[in-house]
Formats: structure tokens, sequence, C-alpha cells
């Protein structure tokens, strides 16, 4: 019998119970789905933190403290690790590097004349920000090192704070109140947009000594320099850079080499981490649907099962009339084949149209992987084959006089 | 090819179930010619089952030969002996065995999607399966399912299907046992217009008065031909 006509019978099986057949389907439907879903997610997940980590500057190098042991003990009460002075002692001492600045933001509401805009994210930093970002001012000029030191009440603004608030005049000299202090505006940034999850134009930028004073010193540790970033001046400098860094805050706290009271990391070690832990998590969402795909494949295997026994007079019926084992074979694994074919296809469609409406309705980001949809599809091939198998062999294997005999 | 279609020489089986073996034959020696319309009878347990399987080639002898059509089947593949009942074969059963699903036509074409050696196209299958419905009077059922005919007209159907792929043999496994005595007349008569036209046709039968209508009636006992007869007082067509 040729294939076309085996293909008919086989499809003429499986309309018999069209509900069977599709709830059959089903299984391979989610399974493939998921496959596609899954991998759609992680690397929808790896693409953002990617972004993120760019984002921060190319050659970054960030200074953080080392956690406190905690609890009752000698780190109790004592000055918080890193400090302003830090920053300045860096930019003075190092060399090879562009940049030297500190951030701490605090969502405060900025009003001009009638406007307010709520919760703007106002960043305390230093002279160093917009060397360490790469970003620069538009009008104006950025913050100073006195203005850190004299604690001025000047604000330098995003684009788009400065759009919002002033319109088309020109920000720079009007003033602005943030929560109830008047500051004024000595600078406007050129437009940068949004990059990871952080949107450059609409923030604000403080001196990092007027934050401490103003917005987070009720706060126990609230003038803790939380990270100091510093910018080498290019990637071959990075180590020259790391170990000046480390050798001078060594000396500045009086720590001990072994156990330093902060930490050096660089954007390729945050990108190492990162990468082995989207990969683990990678990995489980391919297990997850890879297991889902199985369960559809057991599910395939067990109504072929039932099939077979429903159908042994028909197969016993078969033999008689000429079939050979092979063509029974071929029968019901072409059936199979069809169920998890079918549910390939509909399992892609359900994949990607799940990928793009999870993207869409901005729950999650996700990017199809190209490849996964040829893998998952032949996935469910493989499946309804190995799945498949075994059922339509039993079927192959009847004894014609025990299967004509059989009710 | 010589006159006998079917010879069969000291023909052994042996159904080994665990330490128990059971002789179904003791060696059966027989013939059958060309045209010939040989009944075989006998009480259940006899073998004549085992041996309509053996002689249909759903089943393979223990021991002895079979050779169907000048070919020696008794030792061959499970494959070839698919080919040869696809070919040489044409069964019919108590049963009908007719898929519900398909219609009367589609049933009576399942044996042309079997057979390898003639390219049919669908068109040319359907319409020998019509053919061979109206050479059994159902030509005016050709779309109907099993559920829509009556027993006897299943039976014709059945029969259609036998002569798709113009078999050596016919084998009829008690082909009226589950039909009313009008039906069952019906067939018959349909078997002897086969016969009357050249084919060859054994059937199993336990009933006397259908077993009449052979030409030969072979009657087995314990797995042995006890009588091989030709029947003089044969029943001629369409009288009871």
């Amino acid at each position: 019998m040729n294939l076309w006509r085996t293909f008919r019978v086989a499809w003429e099986g499986l309309t018999l119970n069209k509900v069977r057949s599709f709830l059959t389907t089903l299984g391979v439907i989610i399974g493939v789905g998921a496959v596609i879903v899954m991998m759609a997610v992680s690397a929808g997940a790896e693409a953002e933190i990617a972004d993120q980590i760019n984002s921060l500057g190319a050659n970054l190098i960030l200074v953080m403290p080392a956690f406190s042991r905690g609890g009752f003990g000698p780190g109790m009460g004592r000055p918080p690790s890193l400090s302003y002075d830090d920053i300045g002692a860096v930019a003075q001492n190092v060399t090879g590097i562009n940049g030297v600045s500190a951030e701490q933001s605090t969502n405060q509401n900025v009003k001009a004349g009638g406007t307010t805009l709520e919760d703007v994210s106002v960043v305390g930093t230093t002279a160093g920000f917009p060397d360490v970002r790469d970003y620069r001012v538009a009008e104006g000029r950025f913050l100073t090192d006195e203005d850190n030191e004299r604690t001025y009440k000047v604000v330098v603004l995003g684009h788009d704070v400065a759009q919002e608030l002033f319109g088309g005049q020109s920000a720079v000299g009007q003033s602005v109140k943030i929560a109830s202090t008047k500051f004024t505006v000595v600078g406007v940034m050129e437009e940068k947009g949004v990059i990871g999850n952080t949107d450059y134009d609409a923030r604000a930028y403080i001196p990092l000594t007027v934050v401490f004073s103003k917005f987070t010193r009720a706060r126990f540790g609230g003038d803790d320099v939380r990270t100091i970033y510093v910018s080498a001046e290019s990637r071959e400098m990075m180590d020259g850079v790391m170990s000046q860094v480390s050798n001078l805050l060594l000396r500045r706290h009086d720590a001990d080499p072994a156990s330093p009271d902060f930490n050096l990391i660089t954007q390729d070690s945050i990108i190492e981490a990162q990468a082995s832990t989207t990969e683990t998590f990678r990995n489980l969402l391919a297990w997850v649907a890879g297991v889902s795909l199985v369960v559809g494949g057991i599910g395939i295997m067990n109504i072929m099962l039932v099939s077979v026994t429903e159908r042994t007079r028909e197969i016993g019926l078969r033999q008689a009339l000429g079939a050979r084992p092979r063509d029974v074979l071929l029968q019901f694994l072409l059936e199979a084949m069809v169920l998890s074919l079918i549910g390939g296809v509909a399992g892609v469609l359900a994949g990607v149209g799940g990928s793009y409406a999870f993207n869409e309705l901005g729950t999650m980001r996700t990017e199809i992987v190209s490849a996964s949809i040829p893998l998952a599809f032949g996935a469910a091939a493989a499946v309804g084959i190995f799945f498949g198998y075994y059922p339509a062999s039993r079927a192959a294997q009847l004894d014609p006089i025990e299967a004509l005999r059989r009710e | 090819m010589g006159e006998n279609l079917i010879e069969i020489t000291d023909l052994a089986k042996v159904y080994s179930t665990g330490e128990i073996a059971v002789q179904a034959l003791r060696g059966i020696s027989a013939a059958v010619r060309r045209g010939e319309f040989v009944a075989v009878m006998g009480p259940s347990g006899s073998g004549k089952s085992t041996l309509m399987n053996i002689l249909g080639c759903l089943d393979r002898p223990t021991s002895g030969t079979y050779v169907l059509d000048g070919e020696d089947v008794s030792r061959l593949s499970k494959d070839r002996l698919a080919g040869v009942r696809n070919r040489k074969i044409g069964f019919v059963f108590q049963s009908y065995n007719l898929l519900p699903r398909l219609t009367a036509a589609r049933n009576v074409m399942l044996p042309l999607l079997y057979n390898g050696h003639q390219r049919l196209t669908d068109g040319e299958c359907y319409e020998r399966a019509v053919t061979a419905l109206e050479s059994v009077g159902l030509g005016e059922r050709v779309h109907h399912k099993p559920n829509e005919l009556s027993g006897g007209q299943q039976q014709r159907v059945a029969i259609a299907r036998a002569l798709i792929n113009s078999p050596s043999i016919i084998l009829a496994d008690e082909p009226t046992g589950n039909l009313d005595t009008q039906s069952s007349e019906e067939i018959m008569d349909l078997v002897h217009q086969l016969h009357d036209r050249g084919s060859t046709i054994v059937m199993v039968t336990h009933e006397p008065g259908i077993a009449d209508h052979a030409q030969r009636v072979i009657y087995l006992l314990d797995g042995q031909i006890a009588s091989d007869r030709q029947n003089g007082a044969r029943r001629k067509r369409g009288k009871l």
C-alpha cells in the first residue's frame, strides 16, 4: 500500500473519534507551545538583563561596600564603608580613568510655576557623572565639585522634565521646587531616552550631598554612598585602575587586605554572573517544556493503545485481506504522527501567539527564538514516532486469527 | 499449473499451550480441483477452523505441505502469506466483518489497497468496486453504510469484497450462520452463481442443509478426515 493511501486510512481512523483525537493533540499543542513560549521568555529575560548592564556604560568598575556581617558585634555602629570623600580621593589619585561618580536617587515631586510632576526620580550625584555615563548637558552646565561641597541647591533637569515644566522656554536660571525646597536650574541634559528600564530624560540631578542632607539624612546610614562608579579609559586599563582603587581605599579605610570592607565589581563579572543564572533559568524552563512535551507523547501512546485494542477486529480483517505487518505498523504509526504533527503546527501557532501576547500585554518581555520553532516541531514529530511506535508494533504483531475472533 | 488448485499432504497442526500439546490436525491429505465447490463439516473441535485458517494462509501447518495454485505456501513468511491472501484468497466470514464507518463501495475496495501488483488509481478502484457490487445485486446500495443494510445485503457486500481481486479460491466460513432462512437461500443462490461462473469454493458449515449445496462434502472428526464423498443428491439452486 502506498504512503498516501495509508495516510488516508490513518486520517479516517482519527476522524472516527474527533473529540478524543483533539484532546490527545491538545497535550502536544501545550507541550510545543510551552517550548516556544519558555524559550521566548528566557531569551527576553536575557535581553533585558543585557540591556540593563550595557546601559551602565562601557568599562565600568563598581565599588560597593562589603556586606557587613550584621548582628551585634564589632561591625555594629562602625562608620559607613564608602563616603563622599572616597569619591574625590579616587578622582584625584587614580590614573587612567574617565570619571568617578556616585548616585543616590529618591522620588520627589518637582514643581515649577503651576506645573507639578509627581514622583520624579531625583538623582543625587557628583561632577563626574557625565563622564561616567557618557551623557552630556545640552544647555547650561552640569553639577560641580563646589556644588557638592557647599551643598548648593542647584538642579540639572532631564530633557523631558525640562520640557514639561518650562515648555519651549529656557529652563536655565529658573527655579523649581523639589519637595519643599527651592532649587535653581543650572543645566538641561541632552536627550538620551530609555535604556534598560531607566528613562534618563525623566530624571533630575542634584548634588549628592544635598540628597544626603535633605532627603535621606533622617534614615540610618542615609549618607552612606552605596556605589561608586569608576569609568576606565579603556578595557586594557581596567585591571590597573582596579588595583589602584583597591589600594587607595584599603589605605583610606585602614582595612585588612584579606577582608576589605568594599568590593570591586566589573560589568564583565556581572554579565558572567547573570549569564550563569539565566542559563540555569533557561535550562530549567527547557526541561519543564520538554517534560510537558513528553507528557503529551505519553497521551498519544495511551490513546493509540486504546485505539489498537478497540480496533483489533479491524486489524485482523485488514490482515486477512492482505495487509502485511508493515502496512498495519505504518497505518498506526501515521495516526500517531498525524496527531503529533497537527499538535506541532497548532502548538507553534499557540506558542508564537502566546509569546506575542505576553510581550504586548506587557507582562513579560519575550523574544521568539527562531530556532525554537523547528526544534519544537521536530521534537513533536519525534515524540509521535517514539510514542507511536510501541502501539503500532503491537498492532502489527497481532495474530490475524486471534484478532478476527475478538469481539 | 495442474488440475488441482489445492493439494494438502499430511497436514498437521499442534498447538502447544505450556505443557499440554493439542493436536488440532493429525495428518490430512486432500486435493481440491479448479472450479470445485467443497463443503467442510464436522463438530466443534474437529479441526475444521484450523484447516480453514491454514487454507486461508492465516496460519502455517506444523508439518505437511500445502500447495495452492502450484505454489508451496506452507513455509512462507508472514509478508508473503499476506500477499497470497490478498491475491489468491477471497474470505467470506460468518459475521461479515465490514468496517462500519465505510460505505459499501469503500469496504469492497479494501483488498485493492493492499494489492501492490496492480497500480490502480482511486477512480479505477472505485469502478471495480461498483462493478463487483452490481454483480452481487447491490448496484443501488453503493453509498450505504453497513448499518443501513440488512444482514443478507451485508453478506453480499462481503462477497463482493471477496471477489474484487479475482481470487483463485473463495473461502466461506459459515456464510449463512447469522442469517435467516430466506437470506440464507439468497446467499446460497449467489454462491451457486459464483460457482457456475467458474469460482472454486471451500465452505465450512455445520448445517447439513447448507452443505447439501456443495458438490463434495468433507467430514472432519478429531483432526482427521472421517469421510470425503461426492454429493449425489446435490440441491439445485433456488429450491428449498
